[in-house]
């Protein structure tokens, strides 16, 4: 048996993980210690989504689907945020609901930031937070047929009935956009298949970076425009900033959390280069031996 | 009692599919009508389905207590969290204990919306950031360039993980318009956009399929091993 040569292309090739974790952590710190913020360029599937916004006229009907929990936050709620806000200052309607359980607190966090930034908007008007339901993809076609039957009261226990934004809604079909903002089952891929295709409805929205991949096949007929992860996010806010310059203090989450994250990745590029070189050299090695 | 106790799941089964499948492609009066009454019933079985789902961890986690079992103390922490979170939330119970008699249970002031915010919100954040510390140990020892396909694998990675940031820019952003198609950014847009669109298709359409003759022998009472008992 031949004697492995243990010298230090040996000892990189099997790094202790607790000096990855320690790099690793000083990538992401570092950057948002030092405030870093990179410029980011929007792409063609996310400049989609926010045209439409754009060219709805006010007046139209936006649903915002929650479809996540404080696990994702970092990744979708800028996307939340960003869609919101743009729908306001473009005076659309946003109706807010959940296919989550942990959506109604994601939801109470961007009703804070409406309340803060759109202090003119009203509630019930303006928009209107329906809340969280059971039901998963059963819930999408329930109310695809029949708003008012599965929405009795907004969550504050308002009926719908004395809502103004609820008088002219009946179903789906009445809304001119569904955003949905998702990292898993059910969410965006479920709006796509029970309430876009079925309903005629346009749909689009933001994933996280995990799932952005698995949501391109209905891009880009059957999902107007999509958010992949916090770079998607960025991009939105990037877009939102260009076209409204008064956002530029408030609407920046995902644009500062970019810093890190490119960093992060350079990190881990790097990573797998130096654990490949060390794999061929040590392969090499054991031919010549 | 056998033949019944199947025969009626698989009459009810049989009932229900054929007229849901049939409300897709005749969405006309009684159909479209009998698909929504059917929506709404199956919403209300999803939430009795909550009960069922707390009622079962309520039971398997107190039996453990109960019997001492292994890391029995982490089911008292299950328990309390998830009665005390369940009776905040049901009474609508404010900072200052008085009850919420209307209102939204996470609304400003409440224990529920504390408890969300101090104690549910870190650790979901704690527990998903560990993720990209695990990712940044198991890629450095386990991707490796072995075989074409692993290199191939390999090379899509680095563009997706450069693309998706502001860093692809920066490698490859001062190259001419004539080149541009090699720009990072591009190439992570293509490739998500053509190979791995391509094969997503390909596995959804598959899984489509499968689904489409599950459901169907499930429909014509021809797989019944959900039921129980022979087959």
């Amino acid at each position: 048996m031949a004697e492995v040569k243990k010298d230090w292309i040996y000892k990189l090739g099997r790094l202790d993980r607790r000096i990855i974790f320690f790099l690793i952590f000083l990538a992401v710190a570092l950057p948002l210690l030092l405030n870093l913020v990179l410029p980011v360029h929007t792409s063609p599937i996310v400049d989609r989504l926010f045209d439409k916004i754009e060219s709805l006229p006010p007046g139209s009907k936006v649903l915002l689907s929650l479809d996540y929990g404080p696990a994702t936050a970092p990744e979708n709620q800028p996307m939340a945020e960003s869609m919101a806000r743009h729908a306001l200052e473009r005076d659309l309607k946003l109706y807010i609901m959940s296919l989550w359980a942990t959506g109604p607190g994601q939801a109470v966090l961007l009703i804070d930031m409406l309340g803060r930034e759109f202090p003119d908007k009203v509630q019930g008007e303006d928009w209107v937070n329906i809340g969280y339901k059971a039901g998963n993809q059963g819930l999408i076609n329930a109310i695809l047929l029949d708003m008012k039957a599965m929405y009795t009261t907004d969550v504050n226990g308002t009926s719908v009935d004395d809502i103004p934004m609820m008088a002219d809604v009946e179903n789906l079909t009445d809304m001119h956009l569904i955003a949905g903002i998702g990292s898993g089952f059910p969410g965006l891929k479920e709006w796509v298949q029970f309430a876009g295709d079925r309903g005629d409805i346009p749909v689009g929205g933001g994933v996280t970076a995990v799932e952005a991949p698995l949501l391109y096949p209905y891009y880009p007929s059957q999902l107007l425009g999509l958010m992949g992860g916090l770079q998607g996010a960025a991009e939105y806010e990037a877009a939102l900033i260009r076209t409204y310059p008064k956002f530029k203090e408030t609407a920046v989450n995902a644009v500062e959390l970019m810093g890190p994250q490119a960093v992060a990745h350079t990190v881990i590029v790097l990573f797998v280069l130096i654990g490949n070189i060390t794999f061929f050299i040590e392969r090499r090695r054991e031919r010549k031996i | 009692m056998y033949t019944l106790r199947v025969l009626i799941p698989t009459l009810i089964t049989f009932i229900v599919g054929i007229v849901l499948v049939a409300a897709i492609f005749i969405p006309r009066s009684p159909f479209r009508e009998m698909d929504q009454h059917f929506s709404t019933y199956f919403d209300i079985v999803a939430a009795f389905a909550f009960i069922l789902g707390g009622g079962n961890l309520v039971r398997m986690h107190g039996d453990k207590v109960y019997r001492k079992a292994r890391d029995w103390p982490f089911s008292i922490v299950v328990l309390v969290g998830f009665l005390g979170t369940l009776i905040f939330g049901l009474l609508k119970l404010r900072m200052n204990f008085t009850i919420v008699p209307a209102g939204d249970y996470i609304g400003t002031g409440t224990w529920f919306k504390f408890i969300f915010d101090s104690m549910f919100t870190p650790l979901s954040a704690a527990m998903f950031s560990l993720l990209g510390f695990f990712v940044a140990s198991a890629s450095y020892r386990a991707f490796r360039a072995k075989t074409r396909e692993a290199t191939l694998l390999l090379v899509s990675a680095f563009i997706i993980l450069l693309g998706r940031t502001p860093m692809g820019h920066y490698i490859t952003g001062w190259l001419p318009d004539s080149l541009s198609w090699l720009d990072i950014p591009n190439l992570s847009n293509w490739i998500l956009s053509f190979p791995n669109a391509a094969g997503q298709r390909a596995i959804m359409i598959g899984i489509a399929l499968g689904i489409v003759s599950t459901s169907l022998k499930l429909i014509l009472g021809m797989e019944r091993t959900h039921l129980g008992g022979e087959e």
